[in-house]
């Protein structure tokens, strides 16, 4: 399978007045043709900075991405000038953001808001223009396209509009999609029609999609790849199956035994007890090891290497080190 | 739409109204009248000249008559200056004051704007902290002091602009100076607060993910929604900016309406007072009208026919 996008030891921090947030701190992730990858993990752990970056949209200041790449079709996103990165943007790779209700702007249309970006990259005419958002609009599904075009944002449902904002993402038929919660803010059954359209989008036009959650519900029906960050790194990765059923770091066996499941009703859930590190100073060690039932003396100190359990499986923990099972056994 | 025009309209009618029946009755009961100055002129002359402007009539006549020459917009002769009526002195001053007024509110509309803008996009930077001391400065000097001070300087002291009257271009320069520099402040710090919380908007984002170009974004995507602030308190401006034509004039000696209107209200001249009045405040009841309609035109939620049920 062609990779399309690989990100290499990520750096990214804020400098703020209180001092420099280390929000992304050596992220590696690739992505596949026409696969789902979700980037789950708690609230702050850097998912979003994660996305931002690839398509610079990192607000710059307080924002730098400090050190490592983003290749994206074999180019580095973070050596492209702002006018190549914006030739991208849209058109190779787009983006859906969390709030539908807040993403689209009031005083637009429709129509407007959904043409303006091929207007801007392809050399089109309005007419053609307008016939392609048609067309997208009616791919997710809203009805009347002709004359819902003419419409403003507060016209719309909560669920229409990020249909609208899905059709407008899509428009210029990127070859990546990134999703920062798209459905967060919707109700559940809205949330399963959104998803249904991502899968048929992604049947249709083959795009690869980047969809950031914290619900494992969704991660359950959708992803193809997993990938678990918590305090700006990514601590595991691998195939849903071997995220599901071997989860290997105690951070996701945590997060798995904090959602319920199908198959064990009734069941008390169990919260992960604490809350993530300060990324203004960051645990050189483990950044786990307050939280971790199973840390060892060296998880403090020193940060785990990676671990490659399979060719897709890969968890940054002591506990797969040789050393560590003597460790246990001893004790 | 134009069930809500008809209405507006309506109400516009009744407010001009009300602020003439106050001023009507407020003017009757201020001490001092038109004639009794003129002592000197015999008891049968100032009966006669009584009679003339309908002051012998009883308060509840003259009321009648003076709605009278409201609505056939006929204010009747000047008492103080016999030779002229209302209307002329209106139709000279007018668009003396309205030319003031006019470049007044675009230059601080315009500036005032661009400045903010500027301001927000450089936010804690260099042009940000001198734009923003200006705007305190605009905003704390009152507007006559700051006349009196470019009068000094920029007219005594150094001859860039001359001082006073109204006949040239150059002339213009520092009563507008004088008059836009208040408003402007307003506008700029308004438009600074209000584009710097839109620009963290989610949808400006989204503009940005959509590999617009940042002129587009700001100007297409964030300036619109960061103007509907300004646009709420345009009509307050616009009623400063009239009262403060009124202190400008005086102090310029500009012969427009204000110069009239205060004149009136020293000399007790009632039909003058009456009919700047009723002029200004249908005037200024316009000007508010437009705003209006400029906010629904710029924010499609609001929806004109909708507003009051009707
Ligand atoms: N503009 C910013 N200025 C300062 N700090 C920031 C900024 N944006 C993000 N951060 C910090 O970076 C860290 C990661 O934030 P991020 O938004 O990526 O979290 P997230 O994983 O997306 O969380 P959530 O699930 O709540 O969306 C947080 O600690 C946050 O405080
Ligand atoms: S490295 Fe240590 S602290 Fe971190 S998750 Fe593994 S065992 Fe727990
Ligand atoms: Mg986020």
């Amino acid at each position: 399978m062609d990779k399309i996008l690989d990100i290499k030891d990520l750096h990214v921090s804020f400098v703020t007045y209180g001092g420099e947030v280390q929000a992304v701190r050596g992220v590696n992730l690739e992505l596949y043709k026409g696969e789902t990858l979700a980037i789950v993990g708690e609230s702050g752990c850097g998912k979003s900075v994660t996305a931002n970056s690839i398509m610079k949209l990192i607000p710059s200041p307080p924002g730098k991405i400090k050190h490592g790449s983003i290749h994206f079709k074999g180019k580095d996103m973070t050596k492209l000038s702002n006018k190549e990165v914006r030739k991208i943007r849209g058109v190779d790779i787009s983006m859906i953001f969390q709030d539908p209700m807040t993403a689209l702007n009031p005083t637009l249309t429709i129509g407007d808001q959904l043409t303006e970006g091929i207007k801007q990259h392809r050399k089109i005419s309005a007419k053609q223009a307008n016939h392609h958002a048609i067309d997208m609009l009616k791919l997710v599904g809203i009805p009347n396209p002709d004359e819902r075009m003419k419409q403003y944002p507060h016209q719309f449902s909560g669920g229409m509009r990020q249909r609208i904002v899905i059709a407008m993402a899509l428009i210029c038929e990127p070859e990546l999609l990134i999703a920062d919660e798209p459905t967060t803010a919707l109700d559940v059954t809205i949330q399963a029609q959104i998803l249904q359209l991502f899968q048929k989008i992604q049947r249709e036009t083959g795009v690869s999609i980047i969809l950031i959650t914290h619900d494992l519900g969704i991660v359950a029906k959708v992803a193809n790849r997993i990938a678990v960050m918590y305090a700006g790194k990514v601590i595991e990765t691998g195939t849903r199956q071997e995220i599901f059923y071997h989860p290997n770091h105690p951070y996701t066996q945590g997060l798995l035994n904090s959602v319920p499941r199908l198959d064990q009703k009734g069941e008390r859930l169990i919260p992960i007890d604490g809350t993530p590190p300060d990324l203004f100073a960051p645990p050189e060690g483990c950044p786990f090891t307050a939280r971790c039932p199973k840390a060892m003396e060296v998880c403090s100190r020193i940060y785990p290497f990676q671990t490659e359990l399979s060719q897709t499986h890969a968890v940054e923990c002591w506990l797969q080190d040789e050393r560590a099972k003597k460790y246990i056994a001893s004790s | 739409m134009a069930k809500y025009i008809i209405k507006r309209f309506a109400l516009m009618v009744i407010t001009v109204l009300i602020i003439a029946t106050l001023t009507f009755f407020l003017m009757n009961l201020l001490p001092g009248s038109p004639l009794n100055e003129e002592r000197s002129t015999n008891e049968a002359v100032q009966q006669n000249l009584e009679a003339h402007f309908n002051l012998d009539e009883p308060l509840i006549v003259q009321y009648v008559l003076y709605l009278k020459s409201i609505a056939t917009l006929d204010f009747g002769p000047s008492i103080k200056q016999p030779t002229e009526t209302v209307n002329s002195l209106l139709s000279r001053g007018f668009p003396i004051s309205a030319e003031l007024g006019i470049w007044t509110i675009l230059t601080a509309v315009i500036s005032g704007i661009a400045l903010g803008v500027f301001a927000a996009l450089k936010h804690n930077g260099l042009i940000d902290y001198i734009a923003m001391t200006v705007a305190v400065l605009g905003i704390s000097v009152p507007n006559f002091v700051l006349a009196t001070l470019l009068i000094q300087e920029l007219a005594v002291n150094r001859d860039f602009f001359p001082a006073a009257t109204w006949s040239s271009p150059a002339h213009m320069v520092l009563p507008i100076l004088a008059l836009a520099t208040g408003p402007m402040a307003i506008i700029a710090r308004l438009t600074r607060s209000s584009m710097l919380e839109t620009l963290t908007q989610d949808y400006i984002k989204t503009a940005r993910a959509k590999g617009l170009s940042p002129v587009k974004v700001i100007i297409k995507h964030a300036l619109r929604n960061a103007l509907m602030p300004v646009v709420t308190i345009l009509g307050t401006l616009m009623a400063g900016i009239l009262t403060g034509t009124f202190v400008i004039e005086k102090i310029f000696a500009i012969p427009g309406m204000g110069k009239y209107f205060v004149d009136s209200i020293n000399q007790r001249d009632y039909p003058v007072i009456m009919g700047t009045t009723v002029f200004y405040s249908a005037f200024l009841v316009f000007m508010l009208f437009l705003v209006d309609i400029a906010y629904g035109l710029l924010d499609p939620r609001i929806k004109l026919h909708d507003e009051g049920g009707g």
